[in-house]
């Protein structure tokens, strides 16, 4: 059994791109401020030294230009890690990754594939106000075509990356905002890539399953503690995986529970908590004790001051109380 | 008028601490209903009521010390006698608590799984009571049944040493009082394991057999035939039990050791067995046991498993009147049709009670037991 | 999954059998039955829970290959878990 050692979640990602970089010629980075700047986050930082400027390329301000430009790439043979500084300017580039990268294999009866890695950061928590804090994984996780990923782990940040490049098709990398300082553990030594399609189950429980993704794992694992000094006992899964999504782990722990609470940061009507509870109605229907609760960012453009954002994205106190619900206490 | 008396749940056991009542007076009462939870060495166990009727009284407290056969409870009823000795094919009605006058008005909300639940138990959900926001779920389900309703509040855990001395004067009766023969044979098991292994390559993981669920099958059939081997021998009498309710010896991680029974063993399916003793292994290491299930073995098996030994000669727990051991299944060379094979072997031991029966029984017993593990399909 | 969170969903399953061993240091390298008492219904249990954990089927010839903690997390890495 190998060691471990401990990593932030931004170590991880420049950990994960360097390997790439070296391991595979075709491999190169491109977005806003990844080369001179080092990355909007950092991550790049050093990559541009190390490899040059054919490798690690600051793009212009422009991403239906350079998504589109890395979807050419790809489609010429080489593998871009294509890096759109958040989520909410992919928007601009949206055309590009749904008609273009995400059916390109489709139209043309797969002649063509497009083994393209786009990177987001993503979601709310830092006083970013309304353009600068959507949650908008499921509009990716929406679209056939596309795989869609969400580590929540300092191990996946590190692990998710080189498979994510394995894949001959689009592979959409959500990496959400405020967890790039977080620290945790990575193999000291070997392979450290992981797979992309299983949940995990990040805490063990009997009563209720708690389903959530990316930035809302730390603050449901907190509601999970908090609740068992209740005596609740929660179990904790993350998807990992939001398209495809992972049902049989998902229905596992239902039928088990008889309870679910999906924690998604998306607005709630149209959410991916959404899709998951319907999910779960259709197969783990005679095993629901409660309704299917969901805990998600409040109908409203997502507000500048502090209080006003922590009121609108899930907290633990929502978690904890949504939970109660199901259990009737 | 019932006089409802402390119940004997082991051979040597002389008195029990009554530790919580489950019922208080003037509650109907129905047969198979939990009364009260009883502290003993063999831990915190559930003491039913075998008959109808309504609790007048009850003459204990909590933390009392009973001795054994005296009266703890009255209950007005139409039977007159309550606890029988001997009870081998006895099997508790599933009841229900009387509809509660506290159910909200409106159409109650019924869920999924509550449902489900009440269907499993033979309830009708429709006599539930509704929680206080309306809801009938599975908590309500299983409060409803007596057979599931959880004695957490009295469960003291297990005290290893108070059941190594239970269990030391219950062997210490036996050995006194019982005159033991011991009969074996070596019997190839091949067939048995052959057929299980195609059996679980076609079952899924969750339903998989261990060895011991067809093996405790074929002993109880077997015994069907050998009726001197299974009952209950007590007051210079052999009683002859309807049906084969096994104890099933039981180790407990730490040393315990209980042996609880599974009623009507040669009745049930290869299935309805394989779930009855996973769930009472299962409530063996949870400390959740029933009254009925510590009183009314009829006979006892006792297999060791893998990696163990290749014989024991077990003793035979009162008033039983045999027990079975099975050794580890071995490989051993073995003629079969005139030529050495390699087959797979497990030694049988009978124990019986020379009062009830003798060595023939037991002999006879082996030689039929023999015959069907070499045709497993049919037994 | 990587090594490490392999290595926490077996001993999860472990526990979820064996409650008692919680706490306890398990030996990846010595087998189950060698370091506590583990009868062949612990066994099954086990991989049942391994198999609701996983999804993974895993028949019965496989089961000399999860013997010891670092067995089933090789195993399981085999199985791309």
């Amino acid at each position: 059994m190998t060691g471990s050692r401990t990593l932030t979640y931004r170590e991880a990602i420049r950990e994960a791109l360097r390997e790439a970089l070296q391991r595979d010629e075709r491999v190169f980075l491109m977005g806003e401020d990844v080369g001179r700047y080092g990355g909007a986050y950092a991550c790049s930082k050093g990559l541009l030294e190390e490899f040059g400027d054919e490798r690690v390329r600051d793009t212009p301000l422009s991403e239906s230009g350079f998504t589109g430009a890395g979807i050419g790439a790809a489609l010429g043979g080489m593998r871009p890690i294509v890096e759109i500084m958040t989520v909410n300017f992919s928007l601009l580039a949206l055309d590009q990754i749904v008609n273009t990268a995400a059916t390109l294999r489709h139209m043309s009866g797969g002649q063509f594939s497009v083994p393209i890695v786009i990177r987001m950061a993503t979601g709310a928590g830092r006083q970013l106000a309304a353009q600068h804090s959507h949650s908008l994984e499921c509009w990716f996780a929406h679209v056939p075509g596309l795989r869609v990923v969400a580590p929540a782990s300092v191990a996946d940040a590190r692990g998710m990356l080189w498979t994510a490049l394995q894949d001959p098709d689009p592979v959409i990398m959500f990496e959400h905002a405020t967890l790039y300082n977080e620290e945790g553990e990575v193999a000291a030594e070997g392979e450290t890539s992981c797979d992309l399609d299983k949940a995990a189950i990040r805490r063990s429980g009997k009563d209720v399953s708690l389903i959530t993704y990316s930035g809302s794992l730390g603050k449901t694992l907190d509601a999970a503690q908090r609740l068992a000094g209740d005596g609740i006992d929660c179990e904790v899964i993350d998807l990992r995986s939001l398209r495809p999504l992972d049902d049989a782990t998902i229905m596992s722990s239902v039928t088990k529970t008889a309870r679910a609470v999906i924690v998604d940061e998306g607005w709630r009507s149209g959410s991916l908590a959404g899709e998951i509870s319907a999910r779960i109605m259709e197969q783990a229907f005679y095993s629901l004790d409660a309704p299917v609760e969901r805990v998600c960012s409040q109908e409203v453009p997502i507000p500048y001051p502090s209080h006003l954002e922590q009121a609108a994205t899930p907290q633990v106190e929502s978690i904890v109380a949504a939970v109660r619900k199901t259990l009737r206490t | 008028m019932i006089e409802f008396k402390m119940p004997s749940l082991g051979a040597d056991m002389e008195q029990g601490t009554l530790v919580e009542w489950l019922k208080k007076p003037g509650d109907v009462i129905h047969k198979g209903d939990v009364l009260a939870v009883v502290e003993t060495q063999k831990g915190a166990i559930e003491i039913e009521v075998f008959s109808d009727g309504v609790l007048r009284d009850c003459r204990a407290s909590p933390g009392d010390h009973v001795p054994v056969g005296e009266v703890i409870a009255i209950l007005d009823g139409d039977k007159t006698s309550v606890m029988p000795t001997v009870k081998p094919s006895f099997s508790p009605v599933p009841s229900h608590k009387p509809v509660s006058a506290e159910r909200l008005p409106g159409k109650p909300k019924i869920t999924p799984a509550a449902r489900r639940l009440a269907q499993q138990l033979g309830l009708d959900i429709s006599n539930i009571a509704a929680d206080s926001s309306g809801v009938v779920g599975l908590r309500q389900v299983q409060a409803s049944s007596p057979e599931t309703s959880p004695a957490e509040a009295g469960r003291a855990g297990i005290d290893f040493k108070e059941m190594r001395k239970a269990i030391a004067a219950a062997m210490a009766r036996s050995k006194r009082e019982i005159p033991h023969y011991y009969v074996s044979s070596d019997i190839d098991v091949t067939a048995l394991m052959d057929w299980l292994a195609q059996e679980n390559a076609s079952r899924s993981v969750a339903d998989r057999l261990l060895y011991a669920v067809p093996l405790f099958r074929v002993l109880a059939r077997t015994l069907v035939d050998t009726p001197e081997l299974n009952g209950h021998y007590e007051q210079d009498t052999f009683s002859p039990a309807q049906t084969v309710n096994a104890g099933i010896a039981i180790a407990m991680r730490g040393g315990g050791l209980v042996a609880p029974s599974i009623r009507d063993v040669a009745g049930k399916s290869i299935d309805e067995l394989r779930i009855s003793l996973t769930d009472l292994v299962g409530r063996v290491r949870s400390g959740r046991l029933r009254s009925s299930e510590l009183s009314n073995a009829t006979v006892t098996f006792s297999n060791l498993g893998e990696r163990t030994a290749d014989t024991l000669m077990p003793i035979i727990y009162p008033p039983q009147v045999a027990i079975i051991g099975c050794g580890q299944i071995v490989s051993r060379p073995w003629v079969k049709d005139g030529e050495i094979h390699v087959r797979q072997i497990m030694s049988v031991t009978v124990a019986g009670d020379h009062r009830v029966s003798d060595g023939r029984s037991a002999a006879r017993f082996l030689s039929r037991l023999e015959q069907r593990l070499t045709a497993p399909e049919g037994s | 999954m990587n090594e490490l969170e392999l290595t926490e969903l077996v001993k999860r399953t472990l526990f979820d059998v064996a409650p008692d061993l919680e706490g306890e240091a398990i030996d990846p390298e010595t087998p189950f039955r060698d370091q506590f008492e583990f009868d062949s219904m612990d066994f099954l249990n086990f991989i049942i829970g391994l198999h609701q954990a996983t999804g993974e089927e895993i028949p019965e010839a496989d089961y000399p290959q999860l013997a010891s903690l670092k067995d089933c997390v090789s195993y399981l890495k085999a199985k791309n878990v």
